[in-house]
């Protein structure tokens, strides 16, 4: 929040990754803009987890380097990246919920791991995560197991916003869900985007998600990042850009996208 | 750091609360600290001054907004220097969102909860065991209907009996032998008080043939055996694939239990026979070790001590064990649901239940033999 608003919050720069003899990314560059929602597509095999990845910190590219809110995570010490992995929150594709704790367990566990707070503080918080996203207060005792798909996204997501970060990373948020609990969550994503002021690097297939969500659009293609705004990447000549945003399936997306502008 | 964080003053009746610093996650000790300070009552206005706050988070606001609210309903009135801070207008808008919650428990009175615990569990118990006989029912069902030779899957039974008995050879082997030289050390240290060392022999063979061959082999199986059958058909039910097999007409206990039963039934009583010959081994060993007793004594001597039925009082048992673990690792592994935590617990109950079950039907044979004096 108190980021300048020009200078990117993360800068992915010249990354090369390269598993044996196969190039995934060659010299991929991308600025992530504070306030902004981007989106990341591509096709299967394309490297979107990797780069997701490697913004994360959890992988180091073969070369290139990554800088979020200015400091370089491939060359930082431990603590340095300990420190910047507090600043963001990550949902993964399955929810990734630790399936042996609580919906309330899970989201107190970041918070009990950096900081000493009462169990009566713990509660609130909880509490404050779990209308954020939506969820009953009853959901707080569950477990993984005894949730619905779309309740174990909500819990992934508090989760995720337990400590208040600024940079939320959402990997597939919609995948596996029916239209309306996925239309729900996207309308949640840009509620919480308004409300909290995140800046959020979402990965997705859901073009009805791109449209709801994103303000930009990274595509992933030929090892390389085609990165621009939704109406400018709409436009954008290749033909797998062309056939992911004009195919049949694109049309009726963007056709009830219209019919709501 | 509390006094960092928040100022008091008190002009007449009001209180004057300032607002400094950090009120962030990252000082949420120090936070609750300071809410903690402020009087419960005595002031009846309160009035928060958040102008010179460096940082609120949604957390701290959160903490903020709850507790000033517990002091309105207690009867204070609460108002703020200026505008409230931005995140309390989210903060309002989440709640109002969710005006009705689901109505609160009834709060815990123990003697209820503990009779109402104590009736649960008798039921979950009597429905596990009816759960359990109708298992066996339907194995035997199932066992009966695959006669047919087309319904026996031998490459699956041959893949069982490669993975439960060739496997378990070498660790099997060991222990066995390992077990007689034990007894072999144990009674000639005892019997050598007595000059009768050579009765060594008698106590070997009858404890390994009878006994310790094919319990021990029981239990090597129940954990190396039980546990895969439970873990193996407990990760097919959490990916579906026990339905999925449902759903094409296939039945899984023809495809997936049975031949784990079967399989089991023949390589145990194998095993069984090689741990015997190793346990008569070490034994063999260690007398002309320990006693010098020569193999041209120990084998006559041998023959003398056994019986024509001691070996048959050993091995009979052997099917009957393969059964119980059979069956306890294969039903522990289909009543997996949901969770990975699940399967944990699940297969650990499964090697617990088949050993102890083993344990126990051997104590029943003991008995039996010794009244049909087998």
């Amino acid at each position: 929040m108190q980021q300048r608003s020009d200078s990117p919050v993360i800068s992915v720069r010249n990354v090369v990754n390269r598993f044996g003899s196969q190039t995934v990314h060659d010299g991929v560059s991308l600025d992530v803009m504070p306030g902004e929602v981007l989106g990341i597509v591509g096709g299967s095999g394309s490297g979107k987890s990797v780069l997701l990845r490697t913004m994360l910190g959890l992988h180091k590219p073969t070369s290139g380097e990554v800088l979020v809110e200015g400091r370089n995570i491939c060359s930082a010490t431990d603590e340095e990246l300990l420190a910047t992995k507090r600043r963001y929150g990550v949902t993964f594709q399955h929810g990734a919920l630790f399936s042996s704790l609580t919906v309330a367990q899970n989201i107190q566990l970041p918070i009990r791991e950096y900081f000493d707070a009462s169990p009566a503080t713990l509660a609130e918080l909880t509490e404050l995560r779990l209308r954020m996203v939506g969820l009953p207060s009853d959901a707080a005792g569950k477990l993984p197991s005894q949730l619905s798909g779309g309740m174990i996204k909500r819990a992934a997501l508090a989760r995720a916003l337990a400590l208040d970060p600024g940079l939320l990373f959402l990997d597939e948020p919609t995948a596996g869900l029916d239209p309306i609990s996925a239309a729900a969550f996207d309308e949640l994503v840009v509620y919480l985007h308004r409300g909290l002021k995140l800046t959020i690097v979402m990965i997705t297939h859901d073009l009805d998600t791109l449209l709801a969500t994103c303000n930009r659009v990274a595509v992933l293609i030929d090892r390389k990042i085609v990165v621009d705004t939704l109406d400018g990447i709409m436009k954008n000549p290749h033909p797998w850009i062309q056939e992911y945003f004009h195919g049949p399936r694109a049309r009726a997306a963007l056709v009830s996208v219209d019919k709501a502008r | 750091m509390a006094g960092e964080l928040l100022e008091t003053a008190r002009t007449g009746d009001a209180l004057t609360v300032r607002l400094n610093g950090a009120w962030r996650i990252d000082n949420i000790a120090a936070i609750e600290a300071a809410l903690a300070q402020l009087p419960q009552e005595g002031a009846r206005r309160l009035v928060v001054d958040a102008g010179s706050l460096e940082a609120l988070d949604l957390s701290g606001a959160w903490l903020l907004r709850e507790h000033l609210q517990a002091l309105q309903s207690a009867g204070g009135r609460v108002e703020f220097a200026g505008k409230p801070p931005s995140q309390f207008a989210f903060l309002e808008e989440i709640t109002a969102q969710q005006a009705e919650q689901p109505a609160a428990e009834e709060p815990p009175g123990s003697l209820r909860d503990a009779i109402a615990w104590i009736g649960r569990e008798a039921v979950q118990q009597w429905n596990q065991m009816v759960d359990a006989i109708g298992y066996l029912g339907r194995i035997a069902m199932t066992g009966l209907r695959s006669l047919r030779p087309r319904h026996l899957r031998l490459a699956s039974i041959t893949r069982h009996i490669y993975e439960t008995g060739i496997q378990a050879i070498p660790i099997v082997s060991l222990i066995a032998f390992l077990i007689s030289v034990i007894i072999a050390y144990l009674s000639a240290q005892q019997l050598r008080q007595f000059g009768a060392e050579i009765f060594t022999v008698d106590l070997v063979a009858i404890a390994v043939l009878r006994e310790m061959g094919v319990l021990l082999t029981a239990i090597i199986v129940a954990g190396r055996s039980g546990s895969a059958f439970a873990a193996e058909i407990g990760v097919m039910r959490l990916n579906d694939e026990i339905d999925a097999l449902h759903s094409m007409g296939v039945d899984p206990f023809e495809v997936l239990v049975l031949p784990r039963l079967i399989g089991l039934l023949i390589a145990l009583p194998l095993l069984t026979i090689v741990a015997d010959a190793m346990g008569l081994a070490g034994g063999a060993l260690l007398s002309s070790l320990l006693l010098d007793i020569s193999l041209t004594q120990f084998i006559p001597r041998l023959q003398d001590a056994l019986a024509p039925t001691t070996f048959w009082a050993g091995l009979i048992k052997a099917p009957v064990f393969a059964v119980l673990i059979a069956m306890v690792g294969t039903y522990r592994g289909m009543q997996v649901r949901d969770s990975s935590r699940e399967l944990g617990r699940l297969t650990t109950v499964a090697v617990v239940q088949s050993i102890f079950l083993v344990i126990f039907a051997d104590a029943i044979f003991a008995v039996v033999f010794v009244e049909l004096d087998f």
